[in-house]
């Protein structure tokens, strides 16, 4: 704290700060809370929502949070009648545009703006008026798009230009007809988008879902097992959503030291293989041209008799093992520690060498 | 062939603005060219007589025509090509001007009380040449203030109090120095000529009338905060004046004006041109840097302002057209001279595009505090229709309010117009009389804003939604108790909450009419009339028994039938049959129709 230099003071509360903080950084280090619904930790400050907005002491319009650099004394008050009053229209007028149904909506539960709502006793009736009745994009095996549910926040089209730097989606149109959208409203394709899921990642409402986990549970119901990924060496977080013991999505949380809740195509979309039919739940042993089912324990006496013999005709760098992407990163682990501590060899590999 | 001494010092000078050419000036030249050729008066004269000079502001009689002869200037009105026969035959050969022909005591009102600064080179020079405008001492306060240090051109222009033109009306002076103290070695000055305010035209006069005086004015801001590079970010809607700038900007490289090492004095400037696709929000000085860099049109929150982080992350100065171009007569006639026109926080003079229900629109140039009176009456000639009053005038364009009537003895100033909850914005002013309805006009203001909202943020892009559509409903007569109500908070909350001036000053004429108008907002709802008849749900129209003089007019302009009149006796309108046009309310010379 010795090298911070200024000073500023947030509903009263002293607090020691650099001069290329904002004002929401420092109220979080200091656990005040402030209402966002455009800030996302991973992207540059954006000041739309406005929703952050704070008194700052001789300034005489409210601030974004957000945005605004601190300066040596200021005074903050993040909560006035005011500026609830404010935060108040604001959400009546999301919800205004909003379907409101979030009964049958995928993000029930884990919805900034549902959140909100609640936390402001918002109901989005004071405001009626024109609403979007726009059809759900769902042409793609991965993303579905509600623009009904969008509220513009703006963070799928920054994550993909400021983060993925894929450019798939921008603002269209101006004005209550703004919205994301892909160039020309074509279908997302290889072409035009990777399949990332970032935008899904970062969107605070139903607008963006995971298609692949739609109708499998609510994000509340949902157990996160922690893992790393090991499609390749990066290692990023990943956070198994399990339900009833089966992984029904993927996601990744900021606190990921490597990752920091970003995730590709692999790692987000990659997890098809764990509940498929197809996969070999049991050893197969190789007799003349076949394949045999076998128990584990016949499977592990062949390889290890064989292990045995090899090692014993030629040595330790005759043999190796090789291990797949599919298992997790400890599995992993375990057969590089098994093949270098008890076959004593080198020789271990795995598909993802990216 | 003319042998007259007299002709030595013929000039013809053609308004070559784009009301001008709209009007035809370039026709006009050519039929001079060869009126005077076909009488070799141009061989007598042995010069190029017929010159191109930029708009005046009264563009409602253009085309608009100097004839100097002998030292005296004659101008003539509404000049078409057919004129100019008579014009060069009687006026030029035989000396005797037409008499019918030339403006009338309307166009010497109109700029006889307007205090010409920046406009008045713009009806006098060629637009295209250089030379002309180094003639009149052009580029001399550049000269000027690159023989100075920059702090000394910055303290010149704080001392004079020049304020932005732009709207905002912040201190010149005092941005610039924010700027020049950045230890930055890159820095931008940009020249905002993205003028989307409806019906403004201040800027593009200028440039069309006068470019080099905005390179000029770059060129000294430039020098002044230490920036190399300056862009001018200029409507793709201008293509006039952007072919004069472009010219402008090729003549100046050529002279060593710009580029490297300007007038020998080791400091360089460049000047790019970018046209802007017509969003209204690039207006906006964050939105319009992000422009510049290839990005959508998006403001950003300030702080940090573009003085400190502006193009490309390095300083940037903003300056409007107007802002710019008075700074090269400031420098050369010093800051006393400057502060010496206005009143004691505005300083110089301002150009407006006078508009709406009087006499004489157009652009005009007035000093800082004169009143709204003196602008309406004396210069706009007074109502347009001598049988209405005068109800309102909006000023600041679609983020202005409207000032009542009772108001109008008010000085034109940034402070006052902001202490009635209007603002100068960039000098739009439209006149409205009382056919006009405030819930209507701040209806049409509110639709453009909604319109040209970015969508970033949500009390701009959903707010102003909501607010057009409570006063949509006023006007079709399905206006709701409480309504006012919520106007007045949802106005306040955006105006507070709003990201950048677009939105905090959207609701402004909402605001403004509902304070000085509430009665008609509340005739609207309560009684479901609409006073100044202009909301077509809400008209009845009903004849007064008093005040019929039974002449028929009213009976031979309704289009559906509605009226029964026959000679002498008094008309009645059939509200079956009635349309709501209004057509007999129009026709009525009488005010009979209620």
């Amino acid at each position: 704290m010795s090298d911070r230099k200024l000073k500023i003071t947030i509903n009263g509360i002293e607090a020691a700060c650099e001069k290329d903080e904002t004002i929401l950084q420092v109220a979080r280090r200091v656990g005040v809370r402030i209402p966002t619904l455009c800030h996302d930790d991973r992207l540059e400050p954006y000041g739309g929502c406005r929703l952050c907005i704070v008194h700052v002491r001789g300034v005489p319009r409210p601030l974004s949070a957000c945005t605004t650099p601190v300066a040596d004394n200021m005074a903050v008050t993040t909560e006035t009648n005011t500026i609830r009053r404010i935060r108040k229209n604001l959400i009546e007028l999301l919800l205004s545009n909003h379907p409101n149904d979030c009964m049958r909506c995928e993000k029930t539960g884990d919805c900034a703006l549902q959140d909100l709502s609640y936390e402001y006793g918002v109901d989005g009736s004071r405001f009626e008026g024109e609403k979007w009745n726009l059809p759900v994009r769902e042409a793609n095996p991965f993303i579905r798009y509600e623009p009904n549910k969008c509220i513009l926040c703006g963070r799928c089209v920054r994550i993909c230009n400021e983060v993925v730097m894929a450019g798939t989606i921008d603002l269209t149109g101006r004005g209550f007809h703004a919205m994301p959208d892909t160039a020309f409203g074509k279908p997302r394709t290889l072409e035009n988008c990777e399949f990332c899921g970032q935008c899904v990642s970062t969107c605070p409402t139903g607008a963006l879902t995971d298609k692949k986990s739609i109708g499998k549970g609510r994000a509340y119901e949902m157990k996160k097992v922690r893992t790393t990924c090991g499609y390749c060496g990066t290692g990023c977080n990943l956070d198994l959503n399990v339900k009833d013991g089966r992984v029904v999505k993927v996601t990744s949380a900021y606190d990921a030291p490597v990752n920091h809740g970003n995730l590709c195509i692999k790692g987000r979309y990659g997890y098809d293989f764990i509940h498929s039919f197809e996969r070999i739940k049991s050893p197969l042993i190789r007799k003349g041209m076949k394949f045999v089912t076998a128990s584990w324990d016949e499977a592990l006496e062949v390889v290890a008799s064989r292990f045995k013999a090899l090692l014993k005709k030629y040595g330790p760098d005759a043999v190796g093992a090789f291990s797949s992407s599919r298992c997790t990163n400890e599995e992993n682990f375990l057969l590089a520690k098994w093949v270098r501590t008890s076959l004593r060899s080198n020789n271990v590999d795995n598909c993802a060498r990216v | 062939m003319v042998n007259d001494n007299s002709l030595k010092d013929l000039v013809i000078r053609v308004c070559v603005g784009t009301g001008g050419l709209a009007a035809g000036s370039q026709e006009v030249i050519d039929e001079f060219n060869k009126a005077l050729a076909a009488r070799k008066v141009r061989a007598a004269v042995r010069k190029k007589c017929v010159g191109k000079t930029g708009c005046r502001g009264f563009c409602a009689k253009d085309v608009l025509v100097d004839v100097v002869r002998n030292g005296k200037t004659f101008t003539y009105q509404l000049v078409s090509p057919d004129k100019v026969n008579r014009i060069v035959e009687e006026h030029i050969i035989s000396g005797n001007p037409v008499d019918e022909w030339l403006v009338g005591p309307d166009y010497h009102a109109f700029h006889d009380r307007q205090t010409k600064i920046l406009l008045k080179q713009c009806g006098q020079i060629d637009p295209e040449d250089i030379t002309a405008y180094i003639a009149i001492g052009g580029y001399e306060g550049a000269k000027k203030a690159l023989s100075l240090d920059p702090f000394e051109v910055i303290d010149v222009v704080r001392t004079s109090g020049l304020r932005g033109r732009g709207g905002a009306g912040f201190l010149t002076g005092l941005k610039w120095e924010f700027c020049h103290k950045s230890r930055e070695k890159t820095k931008y000055i940009i020249c905002n000529a993205d003028e989307g305010d409806p019906g403004a035209f201040m800027d593009r006069s200028i440039i069309e009338g006068n470019p080099h005086s905005v390179i000029e004015g770059m060129i000294i801001g430039g020098y002044a905060v230490g920036a190399n590079y300056g862009y001018i970010y200029i409507r793709a809607e201008y293509p006039l004046a952007i072919q004069r700038l472009r010219t402008a900007i090729r003549e100046a490289e050529k002279k060593g004006f710009l580029g490297k090492n300007v007038f020998k004095s080791g400091f360089d400037f460049d000047i790019r041109i970018k046209e802007g696709a017509g969003a209204f929000i690039c207006g906006e000085e964050t939105a319009l840097i992000a422009s510049i860099e290839g990005e959508r049109g998006l403001p950003r929150p300030k702080p940090p302002f573009p003085v400190v982080r502006g193009l490309w992350g390095k300083p940037t100065v903003i300056n409007n057209v107007e802002t710019l171009s008075n700074l090269p007569s400031i420098l050369t006639k010093g800051a006393s001279w400057f502060s010496s026109i206005g009143t004691a926080k505005s300083k110089g003079t301002k150009v407006f595009a006078l508009t709406g229900k009087i006499k004489n629109t157009g652009l005009i140039e007035v000093p800082m505090g004169i009143s709204l009176k003196e602008i309406i009456y004396d210069i706009g000639g007074g109502m347009e229709k001598t049988n209405r009053r005068l109800k309102a005038v909006q000023t600041g364009g679609p983020s202005g309010g409207c000032i009542p009537a009772s108001h109008i003895d008010m000085p034109v100033d940034y402070e006052s117009l902001i202490s009635i909850g209007s603002m100068m914005g960039s000098g739009g002013m439209v006149v409205m009389d009382d056919t006009t309805c405030m819930v209507d006009m701040a209806r049409f203001f509110l639709t453009f804003t909604g319109n040209e909202s970015c969508g970033k943020c949500i009390p701009c892009r959903v707010g102003t939604k909501r607010m057009l559509e409570i006063l949509t409903r006023i006007t079709e007569g399905r206006g709701k108790e409480g309504d006012i109500d919520l106007l007045m908070e949802l106005g306040t909350d955006i105006k507070l909450s709003s990201l950048c001036g677009l939105g905090q000053s959207a609701p402004n004429p909402v605001l403004s009419t509902i304070n000085f108008f509430r009665d008609e907002y509340e005739a609207h709802i309560k009684d479901g009339i609409c006073p100044a008849r202009v909301c077509k749900s809400l008209r009845r129209y009903t004849v007064s028994a008093e005040l019929c003089r039974m002449c028929g007019k009213c009976f031979r302009a309704c289009p559906s039938g509605a009226v029964i009149w026959e000679k002498k006796q008094k008309a009645v309108i059939d509200k079956e049959k009635c349309i709501k046009c209004g057509a007999c309310y129009d026709a009525c010379p009488f005010g009979s129709i209620l």
